[in-house]
């Protein structure tokens, strides 16, 4: 027999939104809980601390989100990002249960805001936190807290041994020591693996290695990759990561939301030979944020230098560096480090291929070049009024695709069959809907849809 | 050249104004993006917009260890202080009283001392109660220049203010919606009616709303008092002592109760709260300011209690001290955030029109 150090009902391996919504929910119906977040106490929450909304189902008015948003419409959003790669039934069910989400989040501590200045687009569909998603972690932290839900921080879980279809106990390292934890059941919400950097390199190849981390350096997919490898059943593609262009001064974690770079409608965008490599004005940047961060994986190095001038500046969101500035073209690119006769005729030429006509930076212009082998099909404008600006441009992972699949009860599949004690919950699970693409404000739908169901299941099954 | 706090404030602004999730918590942000570059002017005018709620901080994902090192309500509280000692004349005693304690507490022992002094040497030919010590007219030639001085030299302040943001003339519009604002300390609840964060981390509450509503009513109650007793004596010819159920006497002690319960329960938070998140270079003067303000009710209780004990020369000397270094210190001490902060107020509306 193995030691047991402690004697809570359910265990939960995880700090962020869907451990919290899985633990508040199970010591609502009675369970004894215990919380083990990896992270140290300021930077537990995971990534659900860099979030800012939620995408909610609503057949009126609700809270702060005006007219409806109903299952069809959010399912039929759905299916548009992940080009069908989704699980129809658990899809809609999550969907569904979005919309008795709000109140209960609220009664749980969160506090709503009108969608901020520059995302109006989202008022509809998304209802925001107050404060972003560090206020919703913190809240629910002081929720749990009251509900006596225990919490140990700097908790890392390395093992969850599996003994058949049943999950025998947990182990894990706190204050220099191994521990271990025999509970009745346990709850997995402990994300994808992206800060992994070296398991990102074997599944999505060399140029990994310079990719940077949007969120938090705890996401290392120690639990899934063990729970996989005793045979757990997987979804979600192992090799795939979502990941959008960012400012390529980021730190390489944590730079959260504020690294985000919404200049490459209104700029051209060179490769670190000098060259462009796709239209810059595709479509409305919402529509192309997510395509950029794949676009420049794929170039050499995995660098782009978005370039606008000053007739630009002012029509995007700002990001959290001021761009390089320069007063004439040659000297902006050699400070960002591009060749200057390469990139000056790249830039020369595209100047050339600009034509008159009206400008409307909200909507598609059709101000496209012409005569160009690359055109840019929509706010082409020459690049010609100083001061120059140029931000250079990196891949941002978001999260990584690959899951626990579980059935709609949150319960984990294994080789043969469902595993009597193990619920998943969030990330780590959210390949089961989310196959492809992304949505925003899905990801922590499925968390606190999932979080809460887990919780209920287990509390049921521990009495 | 921009000082080193504006420096900071503006790296820290602009990370905000990239991710503007606490955009429903106060009116700094809002204020913050309207704009995309900032002068000297916008960052003082957006400091005096902060009350130190803290919400921002608490819900921040990039305070400390974080390298981005967020601390808003930290830098803003470091502007604005600055600000109150650059527009303040003379700006050398500013920063004295600003930053130490023990000065504000000598000025007080001077004024006790000064007091004391006047009711031996001057004394009173005369008269009922308080003026059976000090006569009114010693007592007004006292109090009228330590009053009125301190006005004009915050009235200086102010215009210049007014220069550094950049304001233009004022509708009576402005004025109504920076009162009501003033006068609700909207701000203080948090944006969602839940408080601020303060005393207890990241927890919500509404305690130190609710202690300086006391302290700011408690006071204008105090002052309203002793304006209705000199208009009674001037206009009326009914001098003081009034008795219990007078408007003075019930203005005063409701007045005196709320600011002294209001300041006990504010040095309380204070002792709580993290140094790091307000500007910890004048906590020692805030705290003592807080304390003086305690002493002025407090003693200002006793007399009303003890009248005619045996100590009454002592007692009065020592509140009429503690009022006495009160106006005096007004334009140098955290007394002046009242005037700041409502002309930040009224700023605001012009830019909101
Ligand atoms: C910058 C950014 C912005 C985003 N914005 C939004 C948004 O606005 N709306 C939205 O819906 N989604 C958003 N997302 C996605 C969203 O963050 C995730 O979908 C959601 O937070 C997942 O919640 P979770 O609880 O599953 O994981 P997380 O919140 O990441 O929590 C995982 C937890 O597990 C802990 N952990 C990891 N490994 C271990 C271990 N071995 N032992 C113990 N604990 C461990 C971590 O420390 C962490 O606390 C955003 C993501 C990023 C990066
Ligand atoms: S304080 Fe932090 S969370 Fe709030 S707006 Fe600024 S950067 Fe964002
Ligand atoms: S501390 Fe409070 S008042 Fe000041 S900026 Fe932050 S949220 Fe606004």
């Amino acid at each position: 027999m193995l030691p047991r150090t402690d004697a809570s009902d359910i265990v939960i391996i995880g700090g962020g939104n869907a451990a919290l919504c899985a633990a508040m929910s199970a010591a609502e119906l009675g369970a004894s809980v215990l919380m083990l977040e990896g992270a140290p106490k300021p930077y537990r929450g995971g990534n659900s601390r860099h979030t800012r909304n939620f995408r909610c189902m609503h057949n009126g008015p609700l809270s702060v989100m005006h007219d409806s948003y109903d299952e069809e419409e959010y399912f039929q959003d759905l299916l548009k990002v992940t080009a069908g790669k989704t699980d129809e039934h658990l899809a809609r069910m999550t969907i569904r249960r979005s919309e008795e989400c709000l109140p209960w989040m609220e009664a749980h501590g969160v506090r709503f805001q009108p969608s901020l200045s520059g995302t109006l687009s989202l008022g509809r569909t998304n209802a925001f936190f107050l404060g972003g998603g560090k206020a919703l972690v913190n809240a629910y932290y002081r929720t749990a807290e009251k509900l006596g839900i225990v919490v140990l921080y700097e908790a890392a879980v390395t093992h969850v041994e599996l003994e058949g279809d049943v999950a025998q106990y947990v182990e894990f390292t706190h204050n220099g020591q191994t521990r271990r934890l025999q509970s009745k059941a346990v709850i997995v919400a402990s994300g994808g693996f992206q800060s992994d950097i070296d398991w990102l390199t074997r599944a999505w190849g060399p140029a990994a290695k310079n990719f940077l981390i949007r969120g938090t350096p705890y996401n290392k997919g120690k639990v899934l990759k063990d729970l996989l490898d005793q045979g757990a059943k997987s979804v979600g593609d192992p090799t795939q990561c979502h990941a959008v262009a960012i400012d390529g001064r980021a730190p390489k974690f944590d730079g959260g939301i504020v690294t985000r770079l919404d200049c490459v409608p209104f700029s051209v965008v060179l490769n670190k030979d000098g060259l462009r490599f796709y239209d810059e004005g595709e479509d409305i940047w919402p529509k192309r944020y997510a395509i950029w961060g794949r676009l420049v994986a794929a170039e050499p190095d995995q660098v782009g230098y978005s370039i606008i001038d000053s007739k630009s500046i002012d029509l995007f969101m700002p990001s959290v560096f001021p761009p390089i500035a320069a007063d004439t073209l040659p000297e902006l690119l050699t400070a960002l480090g591009v060749p200057v006769k390469a990139g000056m005729a790249t830039i020369e030429a595209f100047n050339a291929g600009c034509r008159e006509g009206d400008f409307h930076p909200t909507e598609l212009d059709g101000l496209a070049t012409e005569g160009l082998n690359l055109p840019k099909t929509n706010w082409a404008r020459p690049i010609n009024k100083p001061p120059f600006y140029g931000y250079s441009l990196r891949p941002g992972v978001t999260f990584t695709y690959l899951g626990l699949k579980v059935d709609e009860n949150a319960q984990v599949q294994g080789a043969d069959g469902p595993i009597t004690n193990l619920w998943a919950a969030g990330e780590t699970m959210a390949g089961s809907i989310l196959g492809q693409g992304y949505m925003g404000g899905f990801g922590m739908t499925i968390g606190t849809v999932f979080g809460r169901i887990a919780g209920r299941e287990a509390a049921k099954h521990v009495q | 050249m921009s000082s080193e706090s504006i420096v900071e404030a503006v790296r820290q602004l602009q990370i905000c104004d990239a991710c503007r999730y606490c955009e429903g918590y106060c009116a700094v942000f809002p204020a913050l993006h309207r704009k995309r570059a900032f002068a000297d002017g916008d960052i003082t005018q957006i400091a005096n917009l902060c009350h130190n709620c803290r919400g921002c901080y608490y819900a921040c994902q990039f305070t400390e260890p974080h390298e981005f090192n967020l601390n808003l309500p930290g830098i803003l509280a470091r502007v604005r202080q600055e600000s109150w000692q650059d527009l303040t004349a003379p700006s050398g005693l500013a920063r004295l009283f600003h930053s130490h304690g023990t000065a504000l507490a000598a000025t007080v022992v001077i004024a006790f001392a000064t007091m004391i002094w006047a009711a031996k040497a001057i004394g009173s030919t005369g008269g009922e109660g308080f003026y059976a010590v000090l006569s009114h007219n010693a007592m007004v030639a006292i109090f009228l220049p330590a009053f009125v001085m301190p006005l004009v030299l915050m009235a200086v302040g102010l215009r210049n203010y007014w220069r550094r943001v950049g304001g233009i003339p004022i509708r009576v519009t402005d004025l109504t919606w920076a009162f009501s604002q003033a006068a609700t300390m909207r701000n203080l609840s948090g944006g969602h009616g839940d408080g601020c964060n303060f005393e207890d981390e990241d927890r919500f509450s509404h305690t130190r709303r609710n202690a300086h509503h006391a302290t700011m009513y408690g006071f204008l109650l105090c002052f309203t008092s002793t304006s209705v007793a000199t208009i009674m004596h001037y206009a009326f010819d009914m001098p003081a002592p009034y008795p219990l159920f007078s408007l003075p006497k019930i203005l005063g002690l409701v007045g005196g109760v709320l600011l002294c319960l209001g300041t006990l329960v504010l040095v309380m938070l204070k002792l709580n709260s993290s140094r790091d998140l307000g500007d910890a270079r004048v906590w020692g003067g805030e705290m003592a300011f807080v304390v003086l303000l305690f002493v002025v009710s407090a003693s200002g209780l006793v007399l009303y209690a003890g009248g005619d004990s045996a100590w009454l020369t002592e007692l009065l000397a020592f509140h009429l001290g503690a009022v006495l270094a009160f106006f005096l210190l007004t334009p140098f001490s955290k007394m002046a955030h009242g005037f700041y902060r409502l002309a930040a107020l009224t700023r605001e509306a012009q830019l909101r029109r």
